[in-house]
């Protein structure tokens, strides 16, 4: 089934258009990459996904009971988080504010499903952490956790190993790929072409050279054969 | 020392001030946090200078309850100036600079064209140091106070989660349906109107100090949110009834004396905070 339907978007600013003409959608359990260069328009495209922003032209399908606000979002870490006075259940917990809908405080659900999600990302015993004091992996799986929270469906990832050391990055890649194969579907950003091609199904190639396909027809598409054949020291 | 304390609490001025003093810092120190998280200490500090020209203006016009042009003003430029930061034309840290530095101008001019005593400099002393005011509240001002304090408390508890939520992440809370404008510009008014009434406490110059320490010297210690929040609001309440006792005593200025006591609960916070580690 497909999830999510983009049609003929046009992404950018008010006198800026970064891309046009951008048609894909997601299956239900796909494990999208989007990959392209600095600036092609990627964060732009998952921001319009989650209605952040508005498209120039195009439209945005939801089906399967998804809604914008029913999507968990990975955003690119915040300056304003790093020194952030926050324990890492209150941070996951904060994941749960799409249910609050007109209620003041979060639910007994809520609670569990917290405490459920740390569990699934092995970070109960570290419940009562400041978030300040986490490694850089261990802060990304905090808000993966909270992007938990706010799905059972979708989860749109923004460059979610940046600046993490090799051994994290790969334990990072595995922890996506086991939530995919639970049956949430992944849209993930990548500058790490090589690697992230390696677990994903689908690829968005954007910007310069445009490729939308199963990630076996990338491997041998122009697009694909370019940036893989120098994926390694390419960013 | 004690019978001179109780001497003192028998005059309702005292006990008016007392009140007064102690709902200003809870409330100022509840939004602290969130402002300085959110990286807006800024915009307090330009506020209260903008309260500063508006309350010359209240003045000059001869207003008897002056909060009534004060409260006004300084929301809508808490409003304006949140407004200017997100569509950025002119930078936010300077657009502010730009209205807090002209309302003091304005304001300061405005005082010397129009004097409404013989003593500029002592009223001009007194709205920025604020000097004696707090001890000079009637009645209806202090009710006035305890209503709004009221209602800042109410709106600070009912939001706690979407506020935690707002100034942790933004993008996240938008992402997942949080009505994040309409928070932060809420946010933006309480703060408009807890420094117009801490104006009354400290004066406009020293209002940003009764908004920014409690929130810094909880973040030396404390490792949640809910933590901080409490701890800061325990903290401001003690250093604000600290502070006014002991300028009754030593004869000092109110609001100078609550933000030495401010100071000094930050020195031993920092310190407590670095031996933990």
């Amino acid at each position: 089934m497909e999830q999510l339907i983009c049609k003929k978007l046009k992404l950018g600013y008010e006198n800026i258009t970064l891309t046009e003409d951008l048609s894909f959608s997601v299956e239900k359990g796909d494990y999208l990459c989007i990959v392209g260069e600095n600036g092609a328009g990627k964060s732009t495209l998952m921001r319009t996904i989650l209605r952040l922003q508005k498209p120039l032209a195009g439209s945005i399908e939801y089906n399967d009971d998804l809604t914008a606000s029913k999507i968990g979002y990975l955003p690119q870490q915040t300056i304003v988080q790093k020194d952030f006075p926050a324990s890492v259940y209150e941070v996951v917990l904060s994941g749960c504010q799409n249910s609050l809908g007109y209620h003041l405080f979060y639910s007994k659900q809520d609670r569990k499903r917290a405490q459920d999600n740390m569990e699934r990302l092995g970070i109960s015993d570290i419940a009562h952490w400041c978030y300040r004091d986490l490694s850089g992996g261990q802060q990304q799986r905090v808000l993966l956790a909270r992007a938990l929270c706010a799905t059972e469906k979708m989860l749109l990832l923004d460059e979610p190993v940046a600046g993490l050391d090799p051994m994290v990055t790969s334990e990072m890649y595995a922890l996506i790929d086991k939530l995919n194969d639970e049956g949430i579907t992944i849209i993930m950003i990548s500058h790490d072409i090589a690697c992230s091609v390696k677990y994903a199904k689908h690829v968005l190639h954007i910007g310069d050279d445009f490729f939308f396909g199963t990630v076996e027809d990338y491997r041998k598409s122009p697009a694909g054969s370019k940036y893989l054949g120098e994926g390694h020291h390419h960013d | 020392m004690i019978n001179l304390l109780l001497s003192y609490l028998s005059y309702p001025f005292v006990r008016y001030a007392l009140i007064a003093g102690v709902l200003i810092a809870l409330c100022s120190s509840l939004l602290g946090v969130i402002l300085v998280l959110k990286r807006f200490s800024y915009i307090g500090d330009g506020l209260s200078h903008v309260a500063f020209g508006a309350m010359a203006i209240a003045a000059v016009v001869g207003l008897t309850d002056q909060m009534a042009l004060t409260l006004p003003i300084t929301i809508i430029c808490a409003i304006l100036l949140l407004w200017t930061g997100q569509n950025a034309k002119i930078k936010g840290d300077a657009s502010i600079a730009m209205i807090s530095v002209g309302a003091l101008a304005v304001g300061y001019l405005l005082m010397n064209l129009f004097p409404t005593s013989s003593n500029i400099s002592g009223d001009v002393c007194s709205t920025l140091f604020g000097s004696a005011k707090i001890l000079t509240l009637t009645r209806s001002e202090v009710i006035l106070c305890i209503v709004l304090s009221i209602v800042v408390v109410i709106a600070f508890i009912a939001l706690y989660n979407r506020f935690f939520a707002v100034t942790f992440d933004e993008s996240f809370a938008k992402a997942v349906g949080t009505k994040t404008t309409f928070l932060n510009f809420l946010i933006a008014t309480i703060i408009a109107v807890i420094i117009v009434l801490a104006m009354n406490l400290v004066g406009s110059l020293l209002v940003s100090a009764l908004v920014i320490f409690p929130a810094l010297s909880a973040m030396r210690i404390f490792k949640s949110f809910r933590s901080v929040t409490v701890f800061s609001a325990i903290l401001s309440v003690s250093c604000a009834l600290l502070g006014i006792v002991l300028s009754i005593f030593w004869r000092t200025p109110v609001g100078s004396t609550i933000v030495i006591a401010d100071i000094a609960a930050f020195g031993v916070c920092s310190l407590i905070g670095k031996l933990r580690r």
